[in-house]
């Protein structure tokens, strides 16, 4: 028992207790507290372990720099894995466990890992488990790695709310600096954001007994009265975790335990960084025993929750500043000794707690050491914004240089650690007047590391890393910064290298002979503390993570028992009456094969394209002619890209001379309207030509099968529906109960067809107009499965399923643009590549199987030869059971496949081997006899 | 995440735009011979420029096919002009 609760001081309510556990224990703390606040006000001291050689630790520090209690907490219904202890605020109930520690982290069973540590230097997995093979020891390695466990399934309705904001200033850090900063430039009329990551501002403030003259508590109160007043806002638990492009701050702002954090995309015209300093680490003799800390950190435990952290401590502290903290501790009651230990390698004495520190020959017996080696502006918010660094020699820290024109840094960011001083700048700075010169002097001296001893030095806390591993970096020659963080995986825990980067640069600086900026510095990446994915993802999950477009006739399908599922982005009715799939679409198949089959054909493009250049911009688009397309007729056609490859499939319908619609298929009309769009606006005259996106406007109902004439001709729509006078492909314009409506012979089926667009309006009385004609003939509706099957009985492709990126329209049987279109098209020189000419091309082919045999699998290999020559040529790319023909039918893509027609082929797939003969794309009704009917 | 100025629509987020090509490019008259060469360095040489690029981008939801000048190291936005050859009111 070694630290303990103030009797009076800090910013936490002691008429209140809060009951936790950690480990198993029963604990108590006070509003304000954080976990690590708690566990020090009761006597607690190790809080965790290493993460390579479990050794017990404490905490190092009392906010975000501290790398070593990490805990596992549930409260209530949540959990959460990985949560700093140091910077979690107590809540009543928690449940809080040491990571990487079993069964606690005081008696933790693989503390014996520490013995071996000689043989888990740096890189010691490149060395010691290569031989006979890494993947013998991978597993077990994997398996000690790593510090929280998930717990559970994900946090059902409960997500991250997302919110765009600006302001002319934005203040990052709400201590005495930001505080003024904040509080002058709203009072002079800019609108001031100012955030803090605490729950209470004020900084480093509250280790000082006043500020300005003031009570701390007084002085922070009028400043937060004076931004208010002055119509700023302060955002408090709030951290600025990263700038991005254009000058976006990310803001991650905290909700307590049980809530999600929000996320603010900040857009301020300027910003100002009050982001404080931290303490660096001085490296010592065993300076990872628990009781070890940062003299910031003790003195912010003592000045913001009322905590001491011990009882009898030595300071070790190499700068000027130290001084005010030494005896802020000593008037809380600590017993402290001033230790200089001149050039001696001091050494904290004690295995799981500290209990004294050797100096030389001298012996200091504590119960903790607080040590200093300077201060470190926080510049991360600099270097993501692209700043850059000097390295203040006085100072002995990188202090923000040149930098954009939008961003300042003020107070110890600045470099200017005098509360004064700091006052004085953020007051110049909030106005736009220049920086006053600073009247206090800060000198740094951190002492050097001692190298080449036998005794163990922490760098990095969390990670192991020990001088020892920097000395065998450089030997090896892993000098480079960069170098030396991956090989010994300095920097690389959790906290990022907040406390240990400098420790192990100055090392590796002393190693070389170099000054530390000869050494450089690693990369400063966002985000500055650790962020939930869950704040980047907010409301984007389910349904909302890609939302589907939806039918007007939705409610209908849903009263008929549809089976919804995405089709193509849309959510559309698979089949209708429940039940197995492939028995209903089988029924809705041979009901359309014999009656006719009603579906709602929506979503197909309805693309406007319109204007006095129309027709010969259609025609360079298409891979077809266009041209001379007559009004009232519909043609097939292809879009291709520039390379030659087919885009996408449909029907182009001509309303009259200059205005056309674009049919393209269901799932690519946003890329259709994009692709016109973009050869229309560059390279046309786009005041000639108007591409109008109707697809939606016009809800389509189509009737395809042999009473689908009878049908429509129910709905008096006052067109002439004779064969004779409505030919396929054909275009009529009609009404349907007083509005207009579209009907086009085209068809999908290979069934007579005739696709039906209305108006919204008129959707719903369209589809029950059709349906109720349709009942007394056994006709009804078809979903999408049904539809599959249909079109590819009749070998009719879909593109990205029976194309890939490869394919071309000669592949497809589509070879006469090719050859004679005389005018310019999209694809056109891409058509006549030497790939484009090769004999070898995967084209496109229908497959048999021998009687009785059953379908082939989707995606099952065609292939040649047999054993070392054995090749694939090609694939299956569409497979059914055809209740038309009462047999498997296949689609193929297959090399050379039109010139392979009746032969027999290998159909490959998961170590099956099967037989197949190619046959023409289309096995039903080859001579169209009925869709011209 | 950056910021880009339509000319139809002002400053919008960059996840609003779609990257199209970069400018200067005119497609051969492919009504003539066009070499393979010269189909290749059309379709695929990009100059990828470090620092100023210029380059043809489109505003998804006013569909705007616009020309934006941007250095590419920076980010930082030097113009942004409407393709159409002169805005007729």
């Amino acid at each position: 028992m070694t630290g303990f609760r103030l009797g009076t001081g800090g910013r936490i309510d002691r008429s209140r207790v809060l009951n936790f556990t950690f480990d198993g224990t029963r604990y108590s703390g006070h509003p304000g507290d954080t976990l690590a606040s708690a566990l020090i006000a009761n006597g607690v001291r190790i809080m965790g372990r290493s993460f390579k050689y479990h050794r017990p630790r404490s905490v190092w520090s009392a906010w975000f720099d501290d790398p070593n209690a990490i805990f596992n907490i549930r409260l209530g219904d949540v959990h959460r894995p990985n949560c700093p202890a140091a910077t979690t605020l107590l809540e009543d109930g928690m449940h809080a466990r040491a990571v990487n520690s079993f069964p606690s982290a005081a008696r933790d069973i693989k503390s014996v890992l520490d013995l071996g540590h000689r043989f888990l230097s740096a890189g010691f997995y490149y060395k010691m488990f290569m031989w006979p093979d890494w993947h013998l020891f991978e597993p077990t390695i994997r398996k000690m790695a790593g510090l929280g466990a998930l717990e559970g399934g994900p946090l059902e309705d409960s997500h991250s709310t997302q919110r765009f904001d600006h302001c002319d200033l934005l203040v990052v850090g709400g201590g005495v600096a930001g505080l003024q900063a904040a509080a002058t430039a709203a009072e002079a009329g800019q609108s001031v954001v100012l955030v803090d990551d605490h729950a209470e501002l004020g900084g480093k403030a509250w280790q000082s007994p006043t500020v300005d003259g003031h009570p701390v508590a007084d002085w922070i109160a009028e400043q937060t009265k004076r931004i208010s007043a002055a119509g700023g806002r302060i955002l408090t638990r709030t951290t600025a975790f990263g700038i991005y492009d254009h000058a976006m701050v990310g803001l991650c702002t905290e909700h307590g335990f049980c809530e999600q954090p929000s996320l603010t995309r900040m857009r301020p015209e300027k910003l100002i960084m009050a982001t404080g300093a931290l303490d660096r680490p001085l490296t010592f003799a065993q300076n990872d025993v628990p009781g070890v800390m940062s003299l910031d950190g003790a003195a912010e435990f003592a000045g913001r929750y009322g905590v001491a952290v011990g009882r009898r401590a030595c300071v070790i502290a190499d700068h000027g500043l130290a001084e005010q903290q030494i005896s802020t501790l000593r008037d809380e009651g600590l017993d402290i000794d001033v230790v200089e230990p001149k050039d001696a390698l001091p050494k904290a004495m004690g295995r799981r707690a500290v209990t004294g520190l050797q100096v030389g020959p001298h012996h200091f017996t504590c119960d903790t050491v607080l040590t200093s080696a300077g201060l470190m502006p926080i510049v991360h918010l600099w270097r993501h914004a692209g700043g850059k660094l000097d390295w203040d020699s006085n100072a002995q820290a990188f202090v923000p240089a040149a930098g954009p024109a939008w961003i300042t840094a003020i107070g110890a960011a600045a470099g200017t650690f005098d509360l004064d001083d700091a006052l004085a700048e953020a007051t110049a700075v909030a106005t736009g007047a220049a920086r006053p010169r600073r009247k206090a002097d800060y000198c740094a001296r951190p002492r050097p590391a001692v190298l080449g001893t036998s005794q163990r030095q922490w760098i990095d806390f969390q990670h192991d890393v020990t001088l020892k591993d920097v000395e065998l970096a450089a030997r090896e020659n892993y000098v480079s910064v960069e170098h030396l963080k991956r090989y010994t995986t300095l920097g690389m825990a959790s906290d990022q290298g907040k406390t240990s980067n400098v420790a192990g640069l100055s090392a590796m600086a002393a190693l070389q002979g170099k000054e530390i900026p000869e050494v450089g510095t690693t990369t400063f990446r966002p985000p500055f503390v650790p962020v939930p994915l869950e704040l980047y993802r907010g409301h984007h999950r389910g349904e909302l993570f890609h939302p589907l477009k939806r039918l007007c006739l939705e409610p209908q399908h849903r009263a008929a028992d549809a089976a919804m599922g995405e089709y193509g982005g849309w959510l559309r009715p698979g089949w209708y009456g429940g039940g197995d799939a492939d028995q209903a679409a089988a029924r809705e198949v041979r009901m359309a094969r014999t009656t006719a089959g009603i579906f709602d054909a929506s979503p197909l493009g309805k693309i406007e394209v319109m204007g006095p250049d129309a027709e010969k911009f259609v025609n360079f688009i298409y891979y077809n002619t266009v041209a001379t397309l007559k009004p009232g007729h519909i043609r097939y056609g292809f879009m291709l890209t520039e390379s030659g490859a087919v885009y996408d499939d449909g029907v182009i319908a001509r309303l009259d001379e200059n205005r056309f619609v674009v049919s393209c298929s269901s799932s690519h009309v946003d890329g259709v309207v994009s692709l016109l769009e973009n050869w229309r606006q560059d390279g046309n005259d786009p005041d000639r030509i108007f591409v109008h996106d109707t697809t939606q406007n016009w809800p389509t109902v189509t009737v395809t099968g042999p009473k689908a004439r009878d049908i429509v001709a129910t709905l008096n729509l006052g067109i002439d529906l004779s064969p004779e006078q409505f030919k396929h492909m054909q275009f009529r314009a009609g009404q349907f109960q007083g509005a207009p409506v579209r009907v086009a012979r085209v068809s999908f089926t290979g069934d007579v067809s005739f696709e039906m667009s209305c108006p919204v309006a008129q959707a719903a009385a369209l589809w029950g107009a059709t349906i109720e004609a349709g009942a007394p003939m056994s006709a009804g509706a078809i979903g999408l499965e049904a539809l599959s099957i249909l079109r590819a009985e009749k070998g009719f492709l879909i593109i990205g399923k029976d194309t890939d990126g490869e394919t071309m329209p000669h592949d497809l049987g589509f070879g006469i643009p090719r050859l004679k279109k005389k005018a310019a098209f999209v694809g056109d020189r891409g058509l006549q590549t030497q790939k484009a000419n090769e004999t070898n091309r995967r084209q496109l082919v229908g497959l048999a199987v021998p009687e009785g045999a059953a379908m082939l699998p989707c995606g099952a290999h065609l292939v040649s030869g047999s054993g070392e020559t054995r090749r694939s040529v090609g694939f299956v790319t569409s497979s059914y059971d055809s209740p038309t023909l009462n047999r498997p039918i296949a689609l193929a893509l297959l090399s050379q496949g039109l010139a392979t027609e009746g032969n027999a082929i290998d159909v490959y797939h998961l170590g099956e081997k099967r037989r197949a003969r190619v046959v023409p794309t289309c096995q039903f009704d080859p001579e169209g006899e009925r869709l011209n009917a | 995440m950056q910021r880009f100025p339509c000319p139809f629509c002002g400053l919008r987020d960059e996840r609003e735009f779609h990257f199209s090509a970069e400018a200067g490019k005119t497609r051969p008259d492919t009504t003539q011979d066009v070499s393979e060469t010269e189909w290749r360095d059309y379709l695929y040489a990009q100059a990828n420029p470090v620092g100023v690029s210029e380059e043809i981008w489109v505003h998804i939801p006013c569909r705007e096919v616009f020309l934006m000048k941007r250095n590419t190291v920076t980010m930082e936005v030097l113009s942004s002009r409407a393709l159409r050859k002169e805005h007729t009111p």
